[in-house]
């Protein structure tokens, strides 16, 4: 399936290459420079590249390319899903998935692929599995090592490989015994100039940190789970008893895992927690521009607003921007043209505003585009949906652990892009 | 502390491209000390390449296992990044045998590289590897095995057939798991193994471990895809194992199923068309399933509904591969509902690349279903913060989904993109509007007018696109729309885009009568500047020529000749070509042939319009979610489905001859369900009909407890072997059995295929309504027999709620035995039991129970549908106990799925006498849904009746033994109180169960 890896930074140097089956030379990463040549940003190289021979998928995380190399049919998500789930092992193993933290620990890295991929198939991917055989790098570790010679690759199958949770390894204990659950959701929604929602959606996951010892056996359930539209499970997850109760069980893994995503779709109504008000304007004939922004809460249940953060792409024609904001701090790209304010937090008493003049390029004619505005903001304690969880039980083990949940609504990729309105073309 | 840091430093030394120097390193290895650190600045000037791998051979032949480690880190790090380092082929493979694990690990990595060049030194690694591959431990065996394999020398191939084949019959599935890859490797090495290997495959593909389904299957896949025959016997396995099985395999299992599908089972589309959305929708509604598919001549197999039913809930998966694949598996059999297409739209939101494929799946789908989709219809809204691809993707589904209804809608969504400042984008726009225009002939005028104004956009690419849309609208209705044409005519002057000028001169030479005035002008015009024109301008330019020659050719006789004589020197030969083609075909002369007389009809031929379709309209010969599709062209491996065949092939190959039990290196704390399906399968095979066949199943017995032995025990090895000895022999008997019972009774069979369902927790289809899987309720254990009572044996008991393997009247019920004596007791059995009317399955006499062991039996009990205490005697080789089981009334039901309707149908029926109610008080935290349906749950073994009011809570039940039915509910009132009902033809246990809910209930 999986033929070799190769990690291309944004420069476009292969930094590490892996083969499974017999050696491809490097040379046909050239069809994937190409195609990066041509992509106007990084992320427009197309995913799936046909060269003579081979075929290239890829996948851009942490400005990396991971690029890897297919010589026949295969579901192109497959490689997909898998080269994302590498990248998650890296994250997950060094922190960071950078080209730095890569190269640093390039023995590592070649023991995870070796052990995840065989002749090309997935072997071991879930995370509890790989650091059984292969342990994470920290200081410690190295330390002790250097001292008594042992090695960080395990020398047993890890059980978790052969049980029916593979997921979960055993024997697991801890002095504390914790369960934490935080229901994160992002907004999405596209807004037009009068400030009426042409779309919005809801995505939310619920990330689990679960630190419980033994065969806990988990049921987490909702006041209100008929909000979910659409969900996708962890595994562990128990589907019969979410089809039958809407409840969910599960034998939870050890540590963090991303135990629910879902969705909330536009038909059951989002109310947008905050507003903007806008007026930008330029005038025929005239070398300048006039921009004024000013931000609002709006249906946030008294909870605040924070971690503001807005952005436009000008028109190409602004040259300078000239502006005063109310609070926080804004940068101006003059190459790109981009606009970003840093808000900071919402006060409904004094609301920020960003005010002052552009100046355009001399002669030029009045752009025709409005530009479009995208903020990016958290509200803690608030799931935007109204989602709330009942409860949280466990059987199988005897101690009481703790529980915590903890709500948070941030704006997704777009929350808002103000856009106009105009006649037919 | 301190040596901490020379081993940093080393690292450093060793991912350093240019560092690495030999002495420093060598010191530090040797010495470990701090001060080497001092110098390692130093390494980088005067290390080369050269010297870098002479210093490594020196380590690798050293004997200290650190410095032998350090050198292969360097070793890979090398190989990571690309550099050659196969001269240390020799040196490296020496440490092959090394005791230190991670050392030969790294040198594993490096064979694998390498060895295809340097095959007579691998062959020396050879042996070493023969000998893990007869390791004690799993892991050892395992990897031995895949480097083995991974080595790409021919020579070696006998072996590792035969190390494949060994492998293959190894106790530990994750070793079997590595001879499935390693079959695919040596196919690749030598295809003419294939016969061989086809064998390895037919055997593997037997195999009941989830771990090893999806690697086998994607061995088939590659060796022998065209071998159906090998799927038939282990068709129903693997679709039960599906779930289960590691989401990787699950892709691969899918897919190869889907194929499978294909081929044996008839097209579940023939009926649709007549029974439209209500079947589909009804589909996984097994009880309306089951009248309609009575009513209509279509029956879809068995077995393809159990791959549906077997693929829906991984339509849920969190890996986006399984899931596309899984609406895969249903789109090419059916029922493309609702759940596809939201899943679909959900996945629109994850990773970019992943939304790309997933995009490209719903562009393929949305032309044939639009209705699909249309609801769907925002969530292709275009960000601006999408890339390219995936705008033109979300453009392309917005223009598949346009229908006269939204594409107001949608064409004010247009506008925006059109304005957008990714010129390249606008352009695409302006293409997708011209697409609607076509499809939709009332926004046609609309459209149009709006292309004209874009005419006069400042970018010239939209100018250029608007044009090109234009001439091709414009040819679909050209009769009123002269104006436009003189409005394209004056663009010209300042259009230079050339595929825009092309098109403006062939719009006025296609209508050049519709403006007779301007044509003219317009080629006096290109003619001056035709010299400087690209070549697809010049080719329009000499048509308009040509064309004006025959229509007008008072005015234009000597341009055109003029511009002919250009043509002829131009230095492009298609120019030149067309040039001497078109003066043969309209000047007149004596050499001209007969054509000459028909030139005008020939240029001036009314032409049809071009029909502007989607780029997506043929992708549907490939299938959805694969490389093929996603390139729109075949890629090498590519497998197509074949169509459906007219006439069922015969469904009895699918028959198994060996009912083996479910894997059973699974834990039956974890997942009961799939115990539960064992107990089916058993349940069938001894059918419980007959009282006589209660011995039959003794073997069965044996696997059960050597299974609940080896989860029990912590090694692995051990269990596996157990497993895999224990169910080849112990269940042939039974199955000839029922084999006998399937020619005999069809009835049987329809039951089985059913039951096959159980394995993914699926429901069984006995009675009126299907008996579905127990709702979980934390097991509660009862004290048969207290350690100090039973001199040292402590029994307790528990009813898992799962039906009894044993008869279908029979309660199971599980005992746990604990031998707390310090000598081990023996020949535990069952003795005398009573009263009469209780009829108890007794367990299989365990022979031996070691102190401080435990062992977990099963029995089935028959109470009669009634709480009246089981006594029995339990016997070790010493002593005899007397014990009983007392049931809870709430343990001799089994829960049953039926809708709201059919309750209150049901509940109807079962009024006066068997109705049973009271007024209750209930705690106040029990007023929500859930804590109703846990606390009615955890008293009595009922389903779940969806309720459409949140007040109401319905719960129903058969008894275990007659199968009257048990319907209870609550209704909630104001105050905190509630009212009970309990409906039941058997009214003791009605009103004992009435009483106990109410206890429950009340309590807080």
């Amino acid at each position: 399936m999986i033929h070799s890896l190769f990690l291309v930074n944004s420069s476009g140097d292969i930094f590490l290459e892996k083969h499974w089956k017999s050696v491809v030379s490097r040379s046909v990463c050239d069809y994937f420079f190409e195609a990066q040549e041509r992509a106007s940003e990084p992320e427009n190289v197309p995913p799936v590249i046909p060269t003579p021979h081979h075929y290239l998928i890829s996948v851009l995380r942490h400005r990396i390319y991971f690029v890897a190399v297919i010589q026949s049919e295969v579901p192109p998500l497959f490689v997909i899903e898998f080269l994302h789930r590498v990248v998650d092992t890296f994250q997950d193993y060094f922190g960071v998935c950078t080209e730095a933290a890569i190269k640093d620990n390039v023995v590592v890295v070649y023991e995870l692929l070796e052990e995840m991929l065989d002749n090309g198939f997935p072997l071991a991917t879930e995370s509890n599995i790989l650091k059984e055989l292969i342990k994470p790098p920290t200081i410690l570790r190295t330390v002790v090592n250097t001292i008594t010679g042992s090695t960080n690759v395990g020398e047993q199958l890890p059980t978790g490989q052969l049980s029916v949770v593979p997921w979960r390894r055993t024997g697991v204990k801890y002095t504390n015994n914790e369960a934490y659950f935080d229901v994160v959701e992002e907004i999405d929604a596209i807004i037009d100039k009068s400030g009426s929602t042409i779309t919005a959606e809801i995505q939310g996951v619920i990330d689990a940190c679960v630190k419980l010892s033994g065969m806990p056996d988990l049921t987490l359930s909702f006041m209100n789970p008929r909000l979910l539209d659409d969900v996708s499970f962890h595994p562990c997850v128990r589907f019969k008893r979410w089809e039958a109760e809407r409840i969910l069980s599960f034998i939870p893994p050890d540590g963090n895992f991303r135990l629910l995503s879902y969705h909330v779709s536009s038909q059951n109504l989002v109310a947008i927690p905050v507003y903007v008000k806008h007026n930008i304007t330029f005038r025929e004939g005239s070398s300048q521009g006039r921009f004024e922004l000013t931000l609002g809460p709006k249906q946030t249940m008294g909870k605040a607003v924070e971690s503001v953060l807005v952005s436009s792409q000008l028109p190409r024609g602004v040259l300078n921007v000239n502006l005063n904001p109310s609070q926080g701090t804004y940068t101006f790209d003059p190459v790109t043209k981009l606009l970003s304010w840093d808000v900071g937090k919402i006060n409904p008493q004094k609301l920020p505003s960003l005010k002052g003049s552009m100046s355009l390029q001399a002669g030029a004619s009045k752009p025709d585009e409005n530009p479009t505005i995208n903020i990016q903001f958290k509200i803690q304690q608030m799931a935007i949906s109204g989602l709330k969880v009942n409860r949280l039980d466990m059987y199988g083990e005897k101690y009481k652990p703790f529980k915590g949940i903890k709500y948070m609504t941030k704006a997704g990729k777009v929350p808002e892009g103000r856009r106009d309105e105009a006649a037919l073309p | 502390m301190w040596s901490g840091a020379p081993s940093m430093s080393t690292n450093n030394l060793s991912y350093n491209e240019q560092g690495g120097g030999a002495e420093p390193a060598v010191e530090l290895g040797q010495e470990s000390t701090p001060t080497a650190s001092g110098s390692t600045a130093a390494a980088g000037l005067f290390s080369t390449d050269f010297k870098k791998n002479e210093d490594l051979k020196e380590m690798l032949e050293s004997n200290k296992e650190s410095l032998k480690l350090e050198a292969m880190k360097r070793i890979v790090g090398l190989i990571a990044k690309g550099k050659n380092a196969s001269e240390l082929f020799p040196a490296v493979v020496k440490n092959v045998a090394s005791k230190n694990i991670e050392l030969k690990k790294l040198v594993y990595v490096y064979l694998v590289r390498y060895a295809e060049e340097q095959q007579d030194l691998a062959l020396l690694s050879i042996s070493t590897f023969q000998r893990a591959l007869k390791d004690p431990n799993q892991l050892i065996r395992a990897s031995a095995l895949r480097v083995l394999s991974s080595i790409r020398v021919p020579i070696i191939v006998p072996i590792m057939m035969l190390a494949i084949k060994e492998a293959a019959t190894d106790l530990s599935p994750y070793v079997r798991k590595t001879a499935a890859h390693a079959i695919q490797k040596l196919y690749s090495l030598d295809p003419e193994q294939k016969e061989h290997l086809i064998e390895v495959i037919d055997k593997l593909l037997k195999d009941k471990s989830t771990l090893v389904a999806g690697s086998v299957v994607m061995a088939f896949e590659e060796v022998c895809p065209d071998r159906i025959d090998l799927i038939h016997k282990n068709y129903r396995k693997l679709c039960n194992l599906l779930v289960d099985v590691e989401e990787w395999g699950q892709v691969v299992i899918i897919t190869m199923l889907t194929r499978y599908a294909r081929t044996q089972f008839l097209s579940p589309w023939r009926e649709v068309g007549c029974l439209g959305q209500v079947c589909s929708k009804a589909f996984y509604d097994s009880d309306v399933e089951k009248e309609k598919a009575d009513s209509k001549p279509y029956m879809m197999d068995p077995d393809h509904r159990l791959l549906l039913r077997n693929t829906k809930p991984l339509l849920q998966s969190r890996n986006t591969a399984v899931s596309v694949l899984a609406q895969q598996g249903h789109s090419a059999a059916e029922s493309r509902n609702a759940l596809c297409t939201r899943t679909r739209t959900h996945l629109t939101e994850r990773h970019q690349e992943v939304q790309y494929i997933v995009l490209q799946n719903i562009a393929t789908m949305s032309i044939q279903r639009k209705g699909m989709f249309e609801p769907f219809l925002k969530s292709f809204y275009v960000r601006s913060t999408d890339a390219t691809h995936i705008k033109t993707l979300k453009l392309e589904i917005l223009t598949n989904l346009a229908t006269e209804a939204n594409i107001s809608t949608i064409l004010r969504e247009f506008q925006t993109y059109v304005k957008s400042q990714d010129k390249q984008f606008a352009a695409t726009t302006i293409q997708a509007i011209g697409r609607c225009a076509t499809n939709i002939s009332e926004i046609t005028d609309t459209c149009l007018n709006g292309l004209v104004l874009l005419l006069s956009n400042r970018d010239e690419t939209v100018v250029a696109e608007c044009v090109v849309v234009i001439k091709k609208l414009l040819q679909t209705q050209p009769s009123q729309h002269s104006d436009i044409i003189k409005h394209m005519a004056k663009l010209l002057d300042n259009i230079t885009v050339p595929m825009a000028r092309a098109s403006i001169l062939w719009l006025i030479g296609e209508y050049c009568e519709r403006v007779p005035k301007i044509a003219p002008d317009v080629l006096r015009k290109v003619a001056k500047s035709f010299t400087s024109e690209e070549d697809i301008v010049k080719l329009q330019t000499l048509n308009l020529a040509a064309k004006l020659y025959l229509t007008n050719s008072k005015q234009t006789k000597l341009l055109t000749q003029y511009i002919l004589n250009l043509g002829k020197y131009d230095q492009n030969y298609d120019i030149r070509d067309r040039t001497r083609f078109l003066r043969q075909l309209i000047v007149p002369n004596e050499k001209s042939g007969a054509l000459s007389k028909y030139a005008k009809r020939i240029l001036l031929a009314s032409k049809p319009a071009p029909v502007l379709e989607s780029a997506f309209k043929d992708r549907d010969r490939f299938q959805l979610g694969t490389l093929s599709h996603t390139l729109n062209a075949k890629a090498s491996g590519y497998l197509e489905l074949s169509d459906w065949p007219t006439v069922a092939p015969d469904q009895s190959v699918r028959n198994v001859e060996v009912m083996e039990p479910q894997s059973l290196e699974r834990q039956p704390s974890t997942r009961g369900s799939d115990l539960f399906a064992y107990h089916l399968l058993v349940l069938l095979c001894s059918d419980s009909d007959d009282a006589k066949e209660k011995k039959r199943p003794k073997p069965k017995l044996d696997s059960v407890s050597s299974h609940s032995k080896a989860s029990s025990s912590s090694d692995n090895t051990a269990s596996s072997g157990s497993e895999s000895e224990e169910d080849t022999d112990s269940d042939s008997e039974p199955e000839q059995k029922k084999k006998k019972k399937l020619s005999s009774k069809p009835q049987v069979r329809q039951i089985l295929s059913f039951a096959l369902n159980c394995g993914c927790k699926m429901c069984l289809c006995v009675t009126a309504f299907q008996v579905s899987s127990p709702v979980f309720v934390p097991p509660k254990s009862h004290e048969l027999l207290h350690r100090m009572s039973g001199k040292g044996l402590a029994v307790s008991y528990h009813f898992p709620r799962q039906p009894c393997a044993y008869s279908h009247r029979m309660v199971s019920v599980q005992l746990t035995l604990t031998n707390g004596r310090d000598q081990p007791l023996e020949d535990i059995c069952v003795g005398e039991a009573g009263p009469p009317g209780i009829a108890i399955h007794r367990f299989a006499t365990i022979e031996r129970l070691q102190p401080e062991a435990s062992i977990t039996v099963s029995m089935g009990i028959d109470f009669n549908d009634s709480t009246q205490a089981a006594n029995f005697q339990l016997c070790t080789k010493t002593d005899q106990f007397s014990v009983s089981i007392q049931p809870a009334v709430g343990e001799l039901l089994m829960p049953v799925t039926m809708t709201e309707q059919d309750f209150l149908k049901e509940q109807g029926q079962l009024t006066g006498m068997n109705e049973s109610s009271v007024t209750i008080t209930i705690a106040p935290d029990s007023m929500s849904s859930q804590p109703v349906g846990r606390k009615v749950v955890s008293v009595a073994n009922m389903g779940v009746v969806p309720s459409s009011q949140n007040s109401i809570h319905r719960f129903a039940a058969k008894t275990v033994s007659s199968g009257s039915l048990v319907l209870s509910s609550v209704v909630l009132q104001e105050a905190s109180t509630a009212k009970l009902v309990v409906n039941t033809e058997k009214t003791v246990l009605g009103s004992v169960l009435l009483r106990e809910l109410k206890t429950a209930l009340s309590q807080g």
